[in-house]
């Protein structure tokens, strides 16, 4: 017996954003890669939150920072079970991937790297896992080195395993490509690395939304993912590390409540996880985030990716037929990211000819210039599909795209 | 389609980017400079040769949307020949034409062909593109060749 398909049309009507109408046009949203829309559980649960929950955490005695703090520490247990993880106190809640990428790289700055180290990252990383390295790189004098990837956007494994060395210090890679779709081999890849004793980081930022993630599994020493792209608030995400690693670094910000005791003479920090979350966190975002996370832990994830293929399968399909379309990223592990160009029409034009037909697709470099570069692009025009996506949405990109071609013809 | 997306790419618009005037490298130019839109990675190269006030010639390269690329065509043609108190006034009126706060469409009539980039106004995502040569125009003649 084959399981029920997943049912879109249900998982849509939990978005109230996916009902309404922009330029007066039923919204077509695919720019789930920059972020993702919000379930009326989490709207409902941060708008409880303020009316009647609000407080501040690990301070008061009363009532409502009791709950608030019960609600604070839930959620980073929640987030443990998300990714997988035994020891919540491994998890570090910061503002996004970006943030949790520069508290590591902070971290293995102060601890790890000297002169003549090397960081290994991939040429299809989001600038947010290529700049805190090349600062480290400059602070440090260890070196960046840079894993190419092939026309199709796919990974060059055999450069790897050759530019991996007992240089490496670390191997931080994305996931899944935000500007491509490309999956990587990250099994492989940490497997290779730890086969040497090197340490590595994967950016879940674009697979935590598209699957379930076991990061135990995995076997990294790092994960990172915002909130955001897992239909949780902005603002929010998370870093965990391994133990060691979060024991040895450094604090990375410091003031209120990442300390045991401050005195003139000396201070001394409380352990992991407080260590790292310095002052009033974002409370109602970690709040938030649970919500989300547990409104996707109760989606069929299996189920939804499948749902996703298909649509990413139509939309190739369909898009690939238009005369002068070009679609870069056409690895065989693929997410539902498509990066395409028509003709010589600029991205742009593609992104503002769409939107009047209530199409939202991202027109740009996708913070990834070193990608594009290398495919001679200086911009795509890029849909990304969620799970809330259906085949309507497929028809509407196409016919928008269609037209629009016709125009520029 | 509709009327505000018809607005924007006018003919005259999509004629400027299909066959853009005075498009390429210019030898013996006095003034250069290179404009960019990190947002889109729009980027221009405008390319100048005074002769004491007076703009004697003028060139752009350009990877960029059509928006910008008309803009800038349309630029080296109102710009050609003239002085650059002159070139100034032109660029006050371009902003002018794209700033949304302001009714311009009584006095569009006396700018010929600029009057097309007033549809840009209703896409504020677009302005800048519309304003990218014109702002590289103002860099280059801030920086002689050589
Ligand atoms: C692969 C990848 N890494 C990192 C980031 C940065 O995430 P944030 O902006 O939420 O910090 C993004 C978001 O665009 C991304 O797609």
């Amino acid at each position: 017996m084959t399981a029920p398909a997943f049912d879109a049309a249900r998982a849509r009507a939990d978005f109230p954003i996916l009902a309404t109408e922009v330029r007066g046009k039923p919204l077509t949203y695919l720019d789930n890669a920059a972020t993702g829309q919000k379930p009326q559980v989490l709207i409902d649960a941060v708008e409880r939150y303020y009316r009647a929950e609000n407080s501040n955490i690990h301070r008061g005695v009363h009532y409502l920072s009791e709950q608030a703090t019960d609600a604070y520490e839930a959620a980073r247990a929640k987030v443990a079970q998300f990714i997988g993880i035994a020891d919540q106190d491994e998890i570090i809640f910061t503002r996004g991937t970006t943030e949790s990428i520069n508290l590591v790289a902070h971290g293995f700055i102060e601890t790890v790297f000297q002169a003549g180290d090397e960081i290994l990252i991939s040429h299809m990383e989001h600038h947010a896992n290529i700049v805190p390295w090349q600062i480290a790189a400059e602070k440090t004098g260890a070196i960046l080195k840079v894993v190419p990837v092939d026309d199709r956007g796919v990974l060059d494994m055999a450069a790897f395993e050759q530019m991996l060395s007992a240089k490496t210090k670390l191997v931080a890679i994305t996931h899944i490509s935000n500007a491509l779709g490309t999956i990587n081999p990250v099994e492989e890849i940490i497997e290779k690395a730890h086969a040497i004793d090197v340490p590595v980081l994967i950016d879940g930022a674009q697979s935590t939304p598209h699957m379930a993630v076991d990061v135990a599994a995995l076997g990294c020493d790092f994960f990172v993912f915002s909130g955001h792209k897992v239909f949780g608030p902005t603002g929010i995400g998370v870093l965990w590390g391994k133990r060691e690693w979060l024991e040895r670094f450094p604090p990375y910000q410091s003031g209120g409540d990442m300390i045991e005791k401050v005195d003139f003479d000396g201070t001394t920090y409380k352990g992991i996880p407080g260590k790292f979350e310095a002052g009033t966190p974002h409370i109602e975002g970690v709040v938030g985030l649970a919500v989300a996370i547990d409104y996707l832990m109760g989606l069929d994830r299996k189920g939804a990716l499948l749902h996703e293929a298909a649509l990413l399968k139509a939309a190739t399909e369909q898009l690939s037929a238009i005369d002068g379309l070009r679609i870069i990223g056409t690895s065989p592990h693929k997410a539902s990211v498509i990066s395409f160009l028509i003709n010589d029409i600029h991205p742009h034009d593609i992104g503002t000819f769409l939107d009047a037909d209530g199409v939202a697709i991202r027109a740009g470099h996708h913070c990834t210039q070193p990608l594009l570069k290398r495919f001679g692009v200086p911009a795509t025009a890029r849909a990304s599909f969620a799970f809330y996506n259906d085949f309507d949405d497929v028809d509407r990109l196409v016919k928008a795209v269609q037209k629009m071609q016709k125009f520029f013809g | 389609m509709s009327d505000e997306l018809h607005d924007l790419y006018q003919s005259i618009i999509l004629d400027h980017n299909k066959r853009p005037r005075h498009y390429g490298a210019l030898e013996d130019s006095t003034h250069t400079a290179e404009g960019y839109n990190p947002l889109c990675g729009d980027k221009i190269n405008v390319h100048v040769i005074l002769r004491g006030e007076t703009v004697e010639s003028i060139q752009f390269e350009a990877a960029c949307c059509a928006i910008c690329k008309a803009s800038a065509s349309m630029m080296t043609e109102a710009l050609l020949g003239q002085t650059i108190e002159n070139s100034q006034h032109a660029h006050a009126r371009v902003s002018e034409l794209l700033n949304a706060d302001k009714d311009t469409s009584a006095d569009i009539s006396e700018e010929g062909e600029l009057a097309a980039l007033a549809g840009v106004k209703k896409f504020p995502a677009r302005i800048k593109c519309a304003t990218l040569p014109w702002h590289t125009f103002e860099s280059a003649l801030k920086n002689p060749v050589g």
